[in-house]
């Protein structure tokens, strides 16, 4: 029987995960504002264009607006705020 | 993933959308945050190269991972009542005691390798013995917080001491008399693991007296396999991050395409005494004296040469035209060829400078490059130069596509040949992670001494 021996851990130290509860949903999206937020990634604005189309198509009660961050992977405290302001939802892409 | 987390807190139902080859990344992020029951929805892979009416055909269609239509999960994702999970979304805490279950040397060994704790080559195991006599390599406590690594800038961020570093030195095979180096490439907070779909990897360049206190080799194979101290450092920094940072698992915390080569190890030292220039650091600011390490963000391509033969001028054009323009070139020279630019009456910088002014590319081609439209497009857009002028020149018009800064030279080599290299690297200077105190891009190695 090969003895034991005893090794260090090489995993650094994870954050503490504190959690978040989600945010109140509407009972459904007739009439409200929904934010369609381009991500930057290559050809996500063409994405959302074309979720645009389809909600102006098969929602149009649904008020879209796409927004765009300032710099890709960049938080922006300002687009989040207009979001904030004066949307109901939002609908984020394309994570690749 | 951060902004849908945001949302979210700040009371904004919002539907993350990811292509499928990210679902594990998204629901890691997600759990990670806060928010297990973040209602991710997923398209098919890829987005990018696909046409309005394709993607409309994602939208149309089925999420591939949440096997119904993609817009039946975005509408009741953004209105279906919340369950318990969701009002309390997840608190946690990840224990890491300091030893791991004792066990045999086989089964530790099987045990590193299936956590991909290791970068599949053999490895020592770090026992405490082998530890405590790496830790000697410094007189910084061992439980001295170095910094914070992350595999990308979307996930979580995880902290490491002096000790995590000597670990993975024990495993990388490095020898005590390096490990300042290998603590200052840990403390720049550059991960060697990141994340990225591209494949990126990390090169270091080490300047100052260090490199001969500890036989480092700047000479004859200088970025090849044949010197002990090169070949562990460069391993040491890649092990260190993969660990540190929470892991560079494939599909979770890894998702490079195609990988690097440069991933196992990629730590070099500069010839300073044969080159005709001041070193690397010198020109960032530094002493002679001073023993620095610098981190190059790249990996991505390698054009090769020789020379300066009389076509220089066109040999060089087309290898900088031919990189990868996102990823600027770190210009490795053997001393043989900066000696001959150095007679041909060019400095370091005015060889830089023609270089980023002869560099040049149609506009059109510049911008259709899946990286310079999502990264620099917006800064363009925001009319941020050089990239606002750029995006401004009509399609046809030849536009540098590098500026003077993004180009650096770094002279190595045994002067058997004159060659050079022109590898992907983006000099970094400190990472998000660093604790590095100053505002230097650089980090000294007499810090971890």
């Amino acid at each position: 029987m090969a003895d034991k021996i005893r090794v260090l851990d090489p995993r650094g130290f994870p954050p503490k995960v504190v959690g978040k509860r989600l945010a109140n949903r509407p009972m459904s999206l007739d009439g409200k504002v929904v934010y369609l937020i381009d991500a930057l990634f290559d050809n996500a604005d063409v994405f959302m264009e074309e979720l645009r189309k389809w909600f102006a198509e098969n929602m149009p009660s649904v008020e879209t607006r796409i927004i765009k961050p300032r710099e890709s992977w960049q938080d922006d405290p300002e687009m989040r705020a207009r979001v904030v302001a004066d949307g109901d939802a939002a609908i984020m892409g394309v994570g690749l | 993933m951060g902004f849908a987390l945001a949302l979210e807190e700040q009371g904004i139902p919002t539907i993350p959308v990811s292509t499928h080859a990210f679902a594990r990344l998204a629901k890691a992020t997600a759990r990670t945050g806060g928010m297990p029951t973040l209602r991710n929805c997923y398209v098919p892979q890829p987005v990018v190269g696909r046409t309005a009416s394709e993607l409309r055909a994602y939208i149309e269609g089925m999420d591939p991972i949440e096997k119904r239509p993609f817009m039946q999960g975005v509408i009741e994702g953004l209105t279906q009542p919340l369950t318990d999970e969701d009002l309390k979304g997840a608190t946690f805490e990840r224990e890491r005691p300091r030893f791991l279950e004792p066990d045999t040397e086989e089964n530790l060994h099987q045990l590193f390798l299936e956590n991909h704790w290791t970068d599949k080559l053999p490895i020592y195991l770090p026992t405490e013995q082998r530890v405590e006599a790496m830790l000697k390599g410094t007189s910084q406590a061992a439980d001295k917080m170095v910094g914070q690594m992350r595999p990308t800038a979307f996930r979580e961020a995880w902290a490491f001491d002096v000790e995590k570093v000597a670990v993975n030195a024990v495993m990388a095979g490095a020898r005590p008399e390096y490990l300042p180096v290998i603590l200052a490439l840990a403390a720049s907070g550059v991960s060697a693991r990141s994340s990225s779909t591209t494949s990126w990897a990390a090169l270091s360049i080490v300047n100052g007296p260090i490199r001969d206190e500890i036989g480092m080799n700047s000479g004859i194979g200088a970025m090849g396999p044949y010197n002990h101290a090169n070949a562990t450092i460069g391993r040491a920094y890649c092990l260190t991050s993969q660990n540190v940072q929470g892991g560079s698992v494939p599909g979770d915390t890894y998702m490079g395409s195609v990988g690097s080569i440069w991933n196992y190890t990629a730590c070099f030292a500069e010839n300073e005494e044969a080159s005709p220039w001041a070193p690397f650091h010198v020109d960032n600011g530094y002493k002679p004296t001073d023993s620095t390490v610098s981190v190059f963000f790249g990996g991505w391509y390698t054009q090769s040469g020789f020379g300066p033969r009389e076509s220089w001028k066109e040999k060089f054009i087309r290898c900088l035209t031919a990189t990868d323009h996102y990823s600027p070139p770190l210009i490795v020279m053997d001393p043989i060829v900066a000696r001959a630019f150095d007679d041909l009456g060019f400095s370091k910088q005015s060889l830089i400078e023609w270089c980023a002014e002869n560099a040049k590319m149609p506009a059109k081609l510049y911008w259709d490059d899946q990286w310079v439209t999502t990264l620099l497009k917006p800064k363009a857009v925001a009319g941020i130069e050089p990239f606002a002028g750029r995006w401004k020149a009509a399609p046809d018009e030849m536009i540098s596509i590098f500026s003077p800064g993004d180009i650096n030279i770094v002279v190595m080599g045994g002067e058997t040949q004159g060659a050079f290299k022109m590898i992907s690297g983006r000099f970094r200077g400190l990472g998000v992670g660093t604790m590095t105190k100053g505002k230097e891009p650089i980090v000294l190695v007499d810090d971890w001494r």
